[in-house]
């Protein structure tokens, strides 16, 4: 046994990259909701960019590490220590055989990512690691993690171990990534966005207020969407749709004309109209937002939305870069 | 499409599109549905992920990053979303070159009504039917899984006679148990897991729709064909009895 879960905090799950490719079985993607802030954690301890890491949700999370071990902590800043003492994130550490590493309240941010060197050894279904809570799939035994779980590490790969062996003999590094170009951890944000398939069956002044009014994301909100309170988003017409594919950062409108924003989560089809969809590069920042947070979203074009996701996947190769070279 | 008319493709974020094939729900539309979700799986672009058939629609998920590092296989240069839409395009000129694909016909075993369908008898009372005629007019056609979604395996079927379309209930059940059979509108189908749902259940299965452990996970995919038969408490205690010893 490598971890033991003393405290499990509001919610702490294991996800990777998702599930992709039973989407038309009716199974959910699932996944990390900030997916940069996974991957990155990952890279810094020397893991494939998809591996599983924990994802930990606002406070509350205490785990007690069996052995030595390199991880990484990203995403939200939960105030996290190991054995009372303050843990900078964005970096890989060492964690020692007996501490206990403890996430506090989120000051900045919703979700921290913890990446563990080897990764976490358990089954993956369906090609992922994620855990899909509604169907008890994938992740620890289908479910959140609890109090006394016990789980395992994966097998170091040499990229794990030139890491470790640099961090031993060299300490907690000096540097870290900065996380200011892939996510925003600010408390109000603004997300940009494109426009959905049934945008022009909007009228005009709900249009207008898409991306003029501000937008509250209510407590109601999870992994499956994000449940928007403001001004209310109305079509020119009836319009009659026949469920179809969404996707992660779908934003639908149901007869209330609230919005709601499709998470990770989300089921594989949708029927509401869709206002908007909120480009892949601000995916991160908006899973980063906590309930009552003000969210006002900026219209964009398509090939800025695709020209901002390349930029970002082009950071990360840099990141991969840079982390070798510092091995070297 | 020898007359290389361009599909109807409209972007759904910057990261997948869906491409409308037809309107309505018709088996014509939805054989092209899914002729061009197997092209696509036979002769993936770089970047593809995977594509979601619906009623009349297909999703196409993919990574725009791939697609612009790709140097081969698309035939323009331009932005990831011309060169997916160029690509598909071209491929879309063999949908109806493809012989029409017969679904494989799977037969679910019902038990009808009692405890487990407890609103067989107001789709009986809102029709002025007998509970006899219900479960005939359920089990008479075969029905096509359009698409599968909502919850893992849940088939969304057509082919409902009229003559049992029922609304859905006013107050959803917070839990409907896994294998009900249930009617809402026009629309019949099977919860393969419990979930919460509005729809009046009128008999339970004792065939699993979702075993994870499978490959593919789910009994049923788009394209197959269903039909219903009733079975008796014993026939469905025995079915049920033969999976627990498997």
């Amino acid at each position: 046994m490598s971890i033991n879960v003393l405290n499990a905090g509001l919610l702490t799950t294991i996800q990777d990259i998702g599930r992709t490719g039973s989407q038309k079985f009716g199974v959910l993607v699932s996944g990390a909701m900030d997916s940069y802030s996974m991957r990155i954690a990952n890279l810094l301890v020397g893991n494939d960019e998809r591996e599983g890491v924990f994802e930990i949700t606002l406070f509350g999370t205490m785990l007690q590490f069996e052995e030595d071990t390199l991880i990484a902590i990203t995403g939200g800043d939960l105030q996290t220590t190991i054995d009372g003492i303050p843990v900078a994130n964005w970096r890989p550490v060492i964690i020692k055989k007996g501490s206990i590493l403890k996430f506090g309240f989120a000051i900045e941010g919703c979700r921290a990512y913890l990446a563990i060197a080897g990764g976490i050894d358990i089954p993956v279904v369906m090609g992922s690691k994620s855990t899909y809570l509604v169907a008890g799939i994938g992740g620890f035994k289908g479910r959140a993690l609890q109090q006394n779980d016990h789980l395992s590490f994966g097998q170091l790969t040499k990229s794990n171990d030139k890491v470790f062996t640099r961090i031993e003999q060299q300490g907690t590094p000096d540097w870290a990534v900065p996380h200011h170009p892939f996510i925003s951890l600010a408390s109000t944000q603004t997300i940009r966005i494109m426009e959905g398939t049934e945008y022009q069956h909007f009228d005009g002044a709900s249009k207008q207020r898409l991306v003029s009014e501000p937008y509250v994301v209510t407590p109601q909100s999870n992994r499956m969407g994000l449940r928007l309170e403001g001004q209310a988003l109305s079509l020119t017409e009836k319009l009659e749709l026949l469920s179809e594919g969404v996707t992660f950062g779908t934003i639908q409108i149901p007869p209330n004309g609230k919005p709601i924003i499709l998470m990770a989560d989300r089921q594989t089809a949708g029927g509401y109209p869709k206002i908007g969809q909120v480009i892949t590069a601000d995916l991160g920042s908006l899973s980063q937002v906590k309930p009552n947070a003000k969210l006002t979203f900026k219209l964009i074009t398509h090939a800025e939305a695709e020209r901002e996701l390349i930029a970002k996947e082009e950071r990360i190769n840099q990141i991969k870069i840079g982390i070798q070279q510092k091995l070297q | 499409m020898s007359d290389q008319k361009s599909l109807d493709i409209k972007a759904l974020g910057d990261s997948a599109i869906l491409i409308k094939l037809g309107e309505g729900i018709h088996p014509s539309v939805h054989q092209q549905v899914k002729n061009l979700s197997f092209l696509l799986d036979e002769f993936p672009f770089d970047g593809f992920i995977e594509s979601v058939p619906a009623y009349n629609s297909l999703a196409v998920y993919y990574s725009p990053y791939l697609v612009h590092q790709s140097t081969h296989g698309f035939q323009t240069d331009g932005t990831p979303l011309e060169k997916v839409i160029h690509y598909i395009n071209t491929l879309a000129d063999q949908i109806s070159d493809l012989p029409v694909t017969e679904g494989r016909v799977v037969d679910i075993p019902v038990l009808y009504g009692g405890t487990f369908g407890p609103d067989l008898h107001i789709v009986a009372e809102t029709h002025n039917l007998s509970i006899d005629e219900v479960i005939e007019i359920h089990t008479t056609p075969e029905y096509l899984v359009y698409m599968i979604g909502f919850a893992p395996g849940f088939p969304f079927l057509g082919g409902l006679d009229e003559r049992i379309a029922t609304p859905r209930k006013l107050t959803p059940r917070t839990s409907i148990p896994p294998g009900s059979v249930g009617i809402a509108g026009k629309q019949t189908g099977v919860y393969p897991l419990e979930t919460p749902g509005g729809w009046q259940i009128i008999g339970r299965t004792p065939t699993d729709l979702f075993v994870p452990e499978l490959s593919p996970p789910s009994l049923l995919q788009s394209g197959d064909k269903i039909t219903f038969y009733p079975i008796t408490q014993q026939q469905y205690d025995e079915q049920k009895k033969v999976k627990s010893c498997q």
